[in-house]
């Protein structure tokens, strides 16, 4: 069972675990992301490419599904003008093993760090605005998934 | 044959406007080709296109490297590194 859902609207990360819970397996491991809560950090718009958004999200999902023994996958990805403290990404995996479910997790939000078409903008208090630029520690924690 | 043509966040912001469409001639076989062509056609693209290490594409909706080959596509979006999650 893999869900995947882009959307501007918050989500509730307790439903979305509820869900992976009914599927009556051993193990539920989740992430959630947030906006920060820096002094003067004002918001984060997220822009995306909406027409590739979905099946990025889904490839990635995939990936995961071939990789672990998952008996489910829930990522859900927001886009637009979020304030600090918003929730901007959740992944939740199910499995029988607390390693698939744990590993895969991780997995999953390096993997939607540099293979997910989205864009962080942010607004700062003095009036200004910037992009935020991709990090090598974010390709390097990519990396560590290679298979060998 | 024309193509359309995607851009995002400050590659957007830079070039004024989210997409366009356009025919290149038949030499332009590769995104950065692409790049190139459109560089010479205006200021802002040429700002926008000037660091190609900081430049990241997608043609058809697939990430591609910035040397692939653009024959036949139908979409192809030029973007900063991408930075969700």
């Amino acid at each position: 069972m893999i869900s995947v859902r882009v959307q501007q609207a918050d989500f509730d990360p307790a439903a979305e675990l509820a869900l992976l819970e009914s599927l009556g397996i051993g193990a539920v491991a989740s992430f959630t992301g947030l906006v920060r809560g820096d002094d003067d950090l004002i918001a984060m718009t997220l822009e995306h490419y909406p027409a590739m958004t979905e099946a990025a999200l889904r490839a990635i999902a995939d990936e995961a599904a071939g990789r672990w023994p998952l008996a489910g996958i829930t990522v859900i990805h927001r886009h637009g003008r979020l304030v600090p403290g918003d929730r901007i990404v959740f992944v939740a995996t199910a499995s029988s093993h607390r390693a698939a479910a744990l590993e895969s997790c991780a997995f999953l939000i390096d993997w939607l760090k540099t293979d997910a078409p989205f864009w962080k903008r942010e607004e700062w208090a003095d009036g200004s605005a910037r992009w935020v630029e991709a990090r090598e520690a974010d390709d390097a924690a990519k990396a560590r998934w290679r298979p060998d | 044959m024309a193509v359309d043509l995607l851009y995002f966040a400050w590659v957007r912001e830079s070039i004024g406007c989210d997409g366009e469409t356009v025919e290149p001639p038949s030499h332009v076989a590769s995104v950065s080709d692409l790049l190139d062509w459109l560089a010479a056609s205006s200021e802002p693209h040429s700002n926008a296109f000037a660091d190609r290490a900081r430049l990241r594409a997608a043609v058809d909706q697939r990430f591609v490297p910035l040397d692939t080959a653009i024959v036949g596509a139908r979409e192809i979006a030029i973007f900063p590194p991408v930075t969700g999650g």
